[in-house]
């Protein structure tokens, strides 16, 4: 019986909307030939067969192609058995009907020009149908549903509603006094006062910036092997701004895409155009530059055409679409946007400036930035100064240009040779006396050679010491067979910089090291010398000499050399480098120089302090060719800057450059943007877009569940300046919004995913906002706003197991607040992203991505149960219920449920998590070591004043509400 | 309850038309308790009884030379030194780190190689014990690929695609074929570092990532230490009695929050906490080698006692297997030598031959090498010539992607065969080549799926592992 009543009222149903006059070709044939026949017979030239193409209106023979897919004969029948095609019996008759009826075309519903859709009346619908109609969203709905004899569901409960809508604009729930205050409020507009509240919240900014963020493949490091970090977080920080301050949508497309092309474009507008600097860089060694360019523009094109036009261009790199209208060429004339940014394909960057790849900019940073200026004064200052004394003492120069060539004084042999000999010990020690004559002694000549056979080993220090006093020693400068900047390696005290020396049989090395400060020995003195040398395979002996008289003659056989060479001849940097060796043998000359080079580093340690961030450029145009099968080394024909042919023209006044093409996107004749963008907020907000596919709006894509309300939507985005908190107030304070969320199981099976929107919408919180949700309801978490991005807890030894590089491999976590902060500012490394992301299916930011999965798994489980985050986030609420919930352990129970689910327990809720209290009570009692340990979880202070047995309990009880699926739930 | 009228699901699709049901509402719909796909099942399975019921992937990352361990090519040593034709060289793109090599000298294999086995295979030295096994291996001497570099190739091994973005090989089968066992994951990854001082290139978790497919189909990643799989240990204080009455009190409120609300995904979080709690036991339970006999750790070898070594994951894999995961992949970095090969890859040898080859025997002796397929190789192969320095025993090599070596064995495949066959250089493909792709469609018949079926609808696409290639090898198959 009931059984028959179903069919009855489906009978009606289904002749309403299957058997109508006519054959929809959008709605109903062309997703049929898009599924079976275009792969063959569509776009795609490359792939036609039998030159017959069912994607446009042309004279193909309608009779056969209705007989052949009626055909039983396998030979003959279409689609054929080896394509892996199902057509229904259902879809042949809708083909037969449609070729009947004159077998028309219409354009691609998403291609055609947006409608400007009446509001369905009033009084069209049934008295329970306008119960439901707050807004237009309302009345499309409701008609909607009349159509198909359905109604909408009862509204939610208003503490329901206002934890939905809180968690959905500024991704945090509700505080209790929020909760409370709202349902106090018994003013008309209390709904649209909460609404305008959250949309001016900050946090707003934050929530809204996460979906974008996915969409822009935003992460903090370059991606592909190597992984390392870049800096990209003001363009983050500047998308958050530009959702709290509300900027239109088609400022924030033209900023984002080509801020830099604006007439005198700001600092800003700049930062803006990080949007597209955000795909992977590789910096693998070995790679080929014009491979991983062509994959950057690629990149760029696609992610432009799925966020903004819902199309996907990746088919198109390769070949002609096989489903939509889009040539090969078309995605190489976008290419060509893309294509002239001043970049790389290999992604090591000698500039050192905070490892970012360029072009990129600087922040504004005045307090820093007045810090530069003051160094550069005073840096110019001592140039200036240093100049002049150079200046003064160009006689005395002029005169030992003259001497050099000719006074260098003799090195004098002193002391015994030293012998030493391969030692047991890897590393061994051994030492001279020298006596010096009385006069100056400016520095040292130790020689080594083998004695019997070639010898190596491995030469660490030098240590010269006279009595208890230590003689500093620099590299010397010589026609020593050591090079100076080896040398250091032995007189710079640290062992682990050496020399790898080898000597052959019947040669010698030396090197010279200077002191520091030349001696000025009255008398005969004594001085001790000390090698530390390691790995000697062979006997050698080391002799010493020392130079006496004034170090200035003490130069290197090319400065001797130049000084030799007539003054005519030398260049001019020639003479510098002589001038140079004079004047380093002065010690204010040596000072000057000294107090330059440690201001130049003040002023690039400085200037590293400034945050950069990537942007794009414009350089002239680089010449771009359609490549063959997508492969970057098989150019074919050359192309120039062009959108695709399908779609309105790019206008006569608009720059072939990405100006022009942003323009060109927001311009109130495309049929694309606004739609597709209209519908990724509905997505954030029901969790389901108008269109399901909201990355494809293609004939491979879904077609709207309610085509009228997307273009009314759409059509009221453009009109209203691209109004995005106005979108967003309509679609939160619909009644559509605010049903019930509950429905039954045969209804659930009819419409899981609520497409026909007869409830309210019930979603899995997205990872971010199941981490901010929990801290914030603890008290941990930290409402700062933007910077660069932190490190929360990890689990140990994640990075060890799969990076590589020094300084990459190892995961250290943050502190204080850092670990606190909202979890779109948790460092994002693509090749780990932090595992509670991906566990609760965050995509890796590799590629643009417009739709998150939703799974349910152990894992998710393992991480709510285990993560610290949450265990210290329990413990955190635990202490609120304990501080603030009364005295009783219903009233902090009911509190801590309040706190974590927004509503107050029922009965039997209460019930539960009761007996729970008393039981978790006397188990910490008696053992209260696992009290103490349990809350000893997380970095954050412990009140020393709370009960450890009543704080474990209570956490117990927030564990277990941390966990429920309604905590994670929206 | 509101007074929503009922409809028969396809007259709403009907009324929906071109609004197309979800793939969670189909598998929403069926019973948890069902393991097999229930979409796929009967779509992609072409074989009613599969030959292989899982797959142990011994993935040598940063790229064996196939030709010091497989390609024995003894007439090299006349050309040492010598510069390798340009006609062999062809138009073969170099990488960044020899392409300004002046020269591209001929480096003979400084390793003997031995024949083994009734069928007389040719195999290094290096590799004694897992020649033991030579007469149930099946070695494809003509594996390529296009890519050159680490991360590309890598992926294309795993995915079938070189940029990030699709799902790996064992997500796929996880997807196709789910799970023999509730307690444990359906694919699983394990990595281990080498022992020696060798270049250990990074990897990726998108390798083991479900791409596009539901998270749920996704590796999890295996690890030595505390919490073998990320988060599996309870916090301090937490004993497993409390963990359980916690576990109770969220299902009792999950359940009423269900009979309130019938969403579906509050009976799945509420099986999934129950496989979670599972998991907590089996995995340290699989993880705990101390009741394996001492003739195991003999037969893996002395590094197999370390946790997180890969002679441990072997004993791990074949622990795995026993209980009916589905696909094992186990990564073993290290294989990058582009200088001092000789030692850098008797090293890795020393690592991973005898751990293999006592994976081999495990499974013989328990008759489970029949229906598992084990898998060796890495991402690409090395050039004939030396890369820097070339003397007759020290030398490096290079990525080559035109031929490399890899072997498979068990399940139906053929053993003590070799196949394809390379120039004398072993720098191109002279006869029989395999294309990954068809090495990948090759796999998942013998899993007794067809790989042009195992689909997935993405971005208006229907995407497969093996893209729009493929062809499954007739030759390396059982009769």
């Amino acid at each position: 019986m009931f059984r028959l009543c179903i069919a009855l009222t489906l009978g009606i149903a289904a002749i309403q909307c299957v058997a109508a006059d006519r054959v929809d070709f959008n709605r109903q044939v062309r997703p049929i030939l898009s599924e079976n026949c275009f792969q063959c017979h569509g776009p795609d030239p490359g792939q036609r067969k039998a030159d017959l193409r069912l994607d446009i209106p042309n004279p193909w023979d309608r009779n056969a192609m209705v007989e052949r897919i009626f055909s039983q004969d396998s030979e003959s029948v279409m689609p054929p058995p080896h394509a892996n095609k199902k057509i229904s019996d259902t879809q042949r008759d809708v083909l037969k009907q449609w070729v009947e009826q004159g077998a028309e075309y219409e354009t691609h519903w998403a291609f055609a020009p947006i409608a400007r859709p009446a509001v369905p009346c009033d009084s069209e619908l049934h008295s329970e149908h306008r119960v439901l109609v707050n807004n237009p969203i309302d009345a499309f709905v409701a008609a909607k549903l009349r159509s198909h004899e359905w109604t909408p569901a009862p509204p939610a409960a208003k503490i329901s509603w206002i934890r939905r809508v809180t968690l959905d604009l500024i991704g945090l729930p509700p505080t209790p006094q929020e909760v409370q205050a709202f349902q106090d409020d018994q003013s008309e507009f209390s709904y649209e006062s909460v609404v305008d509240r959250l949309l001016g919240s900050p946090h707003y900014g934050e929530r809204m910036a996460v979906d974008w963020l996915d969409a822009a493949r935003y992460a903090d490091t370059n991606g592909y092997q190597v992984d390392r970090n870049r800096e990209l977080w003001p363009w983050r920080d500047w998308v958050i701004r530009a959702f709290n301050s509300n900027m239109p949508f088609d400022q924030f497309t033209i900023e984002q895409l080509a801020g830099d092309l604006l007439p005198n474009a700001t600092l800003e507008q700049k930062i803006a155009t990080g949007f597209h600097r955000n795909h992977m860089l590789n910096e693998e060694g070995g790679i080929i530059d014009a491979e991983f360019l062509a994959e950057y523009t690629a990149d760029r094109v696609e992610t432009t055409a799925a966020v903004w036009m819902g199309q996907t261009f990746n088919c198109t790199r390769c070949h002609d679409h096989k489903y939509d209208p889009f040539t090969q060429r078309d995605f190489y004339a976008m290419k060509a946007f893309f294509h002239n940014v001043p970049e790389r394909g290999v992604g090591i960057y000698a500039n050192p400036v905070r490892r970012n790849a360029p072009p990129f900019v600087q922040l504004a940073a005045p307090e820093i930035q007045s810090k530069i200026q003051g160094l550069q004064e005073k840096l110019g200052l001592t140039i200036g100064q240093l100049d002049a004394f150079s200046k003064s003492m160009d006689a005395d120069l002029a005169k030992w240009l003259q001497d050099v060539p000719t006074k260098l004084p003799p090195w004098q042999a002193v002391g015994q040779s030293l012998e030493i000999k391969p030692s047991q010990e890897k590393t061994q020690k051994a030492g001279a006396t020298l006596q010096l004559p009385a006069g100056v002694v400016a520095a040292l000549k130790l020689e080594v050679a083998p004695v019997l056979e070639n010898a190596s080993f491995r030469w660490n220090e030098i240590s010269v010491t006279q009595g208890d006093k230590t003689l500093k020693v620099v590299e010397g400068v010589d026609r020593g067979s050591l090079a100076p900047n080896e040398v250091i390696k032995v007189v710079d005290a640290n062992r682990k910089t050496n020399i790898d020396i080898s000597v052959k049989k019947g040669s010698s090395i030396h090197a010279i090291v200077a002191f520091e400060q030349p001696l000025q020995l009255s008398d005969p003195t004594e001085i001790a010398i000390e090698l530390g040398i390691e790995s000697l395979d062979h006997e050698v002996t080391w002799r010493f000499a020392t130079l006496e008289g004034p170090a200035e003659f003490l130069v290197s056989t090319q400065t001797a050399n130049l000084a030799s060479k007539p003054a005519n001849e030398r260049t001019a940097n020639e003479q510098l480098q002589l001038q140079k060796a004079f004047l380093s043998h002065r010690a204010q000359y040596r000072e000057l120089a000294a107090s330059i080079e440690s201001l130049k580093k003040a002023i690039q340690s400085a200037e590293d302090e400034i945050p950069t961030t990537l942007v794009m450029s414009e350089m002239e145009t680089r010449k771009t060719f359609v490549l063959l099968r997508g492969a970057y080394d098989r150019p074919g024909e050359e192309v120039f800057a062009a959108t695709p042919a399908v779609l309105p023209p790019l206008g006569d006044g608009l720059p072939r450059n990405r100006l022009g093409l942003a323009s060109w996107l927001v311009d109130p004749a495309h049929p694309l943007t606004a739609r597709v963008t209209v519908n990724r907020f509905w997505q954030q907000v029901f969790g389901t877009g108008l269109v399901r596919t909201s990355e494809d709006f293609g004939a491979q894509g879904e077609l709207p569940s309610h085509p009228e309300l997307l273009d009314f939507l759409a059509n009221m985005f453009r009109e209203s300046q691209w109004d995005v908190k106005r979108l967003m107030r309509m679609m939160v304070t619909s009644s559509t919004y605010r049903q019930h969320s509950q429905a039954s199981h045969s209804w659930r099976e009819l419409d899981g995913e609520n497409r026909l929107l007869a409830r309210g919408p019930r979603q899995r919180l997205m990872a971010e906002f199941i981490r901010d949700h929990a801290l914030a309801v603890s008290g941990l978490l930290s409402t700062d706003i933007g910077g660069p991005s932190v490190r929360p807890y990890h689990p140990t030894g994640l990075y060890e197991q799969v990076t590589a590089g020094t300084g990459y491999n190892v995961y250290e976590p943050g502190t204080g607040k850092d670990l606190y902060r909202r979890s779109i500012y948790t460092y994002w490394k693509r090749s780990v992203p932090h595992p509670a992301m991906l566990a609760f299916d965050a995509p890796f930011r590799e590629f643009c991505s417009m739709r998150r999965t939703q799974s349910n798994t152990p894992l998710q489980a393992l991480n709510l149960m285990n993560d610290p985050t949450y265990v210290e986030a329990a413990r955190g609420v635990g202490e609120r219920m304990l501080r603030e919930g009364g005295d009783s352990p219903e009233s902090r129970i009911r509190y801590g449920f309040l706190l974590i689910l927004s509503r107050y327990p029922t009965d039997r809720e209460l019930q539960i998590l009761s007996s729970t209290y008393r039981r978790a009570l006397s188990d910490f009692d008696n053992d209260r070591t696992a009290a103490t340990v349990l809350l000893s979880v997380g970095s954050s202070k412990l009140d020393p004043a709370l009960d450890p047995i009543e704080l474990a309990a209570l956490t117990t009880i927030a564990t277990t509400l941390l966990n429920l699926d309604e905590a994670i739930s929206k | 309850m509101t007074t929503n009228r009922v409809l028969n699901i396809d007259q709403l699709r009907n009324c929906l038309t071109g609004i197309r049901p979800s793939r969670r509402q189909f598998l929403g719909s069926v019973a948890l308790a069902s393991l097999m796909n229930p979409e796929l099942h009967g779509k992609a399975l072409v074989q009613p009884t599969p030959k292989a019921k899982r797959v142990i992937w011994l993935t040598q990352a940063g790229a064996p030379s196939q030709l010091e361990l497989f390609d024995y090519k003894p007439g090299l040593e006349e050309q040492f030194d010598k510069d390798l034709p340009d006609s062999v060289r062809g138009e073969q793109r170099l990488t960044g780190m020899t392409s300004g090599q002046k020269r591209f000298p001929v480096a003979p294999s400084a390793i003997k190689f031995q024949q083994h086995g009734q069928s007389g295979m040719w195999l290094s030295e290096l590799l004694p014990y897992t020649a033991k096994f030579a007469d149930d291996i099946c070695l494809i001497k003509t594996l390529h690929t296009e890519a050159i570099n680490h991360d590309p190739a890598m992926t294309l091994l795993q995915t079938g695609h070189q940029f990030g973005g699709r799902p790996a090989f064992g997500a796929w089968v996880s997807y196709g074929l789910g799970s023999e066992n509730t307690d444990l994951p359906a694919f699983v990854a394990m990595i281990s570092r080498p022992s020696g001082p060798t270049n250990a290139q990074p990897l990726h978790e998108r390798m083991w990532g479900s791409g596009f497919l539901p998270s749920k189909f996704q590796g999890v990643r295996f690890s030595s230490g505390k919490d073998p799989v990320l988060y599996l240990s309870n916090p301090p204080g937490i004993t497993e009695s409390r963990r359980r009455a916690m576990l109770d009190d969220v299902a009792n409120l999950n359940a009423i929050a269900y009979s309130e609300l019938h969403d579906p995904e509050i009976q799945a979080r509420i099986d999934q906490y129950e496989m979670a709690y599972r998991m907590q036991s089996a995995v340290p339970e699989l993880a705990d080698l101390s009741n394996e006999s001492s003739y195991v750790f003999e037969n893996y070898g002395p590094e197999s006692k370390k946790p997180g070594t890969y002679a441990a994951n072997c004993i791990l894999a074949r622990r795995l297997a026993e209980r009916g995961v589905r696909f094992i992949q186990l990564y073993h970095r290290g294989w990058d030598q582009h200088n001092d090969l000789p030692k850098g890859i008797r090293s890795q040898c020393y690592d991973t031959d005898q751990p293999t080859a006592a994976l081999l025997f495990d499974l013989k002796q328990r008759g489970m090498l029949d229906d598992t397929l084990v898998i060796w190789g890495g991402e690409f192969g090395r050039t004939v010539y030396s890369q820097g320095v070339l003397t007759r025993d020290n030398y490096g090599r290079d990525h080559h992607p035109r031929c490399y070596s890899v072997w498979m064995a068990g399940a139906g495949v053929r053993g003590g065969f070799v196949y394809g066959e390379t120039d004398d250089f072993s720098y191109n493909i002279v006869r029989d080549a395999v294309h990954i792709h068809d090495l990948n469609a090759t796999a998942l018949h013998l899993l007794g799926i067809d790989h042009t079926r195992l689909t997935y609808r993405f971005q208006g696409r229907d995407y497969r592992l093996t893209d729009v290639h493929g062809n499954v090898v007739k030759e390396l198959l059982n009769a």
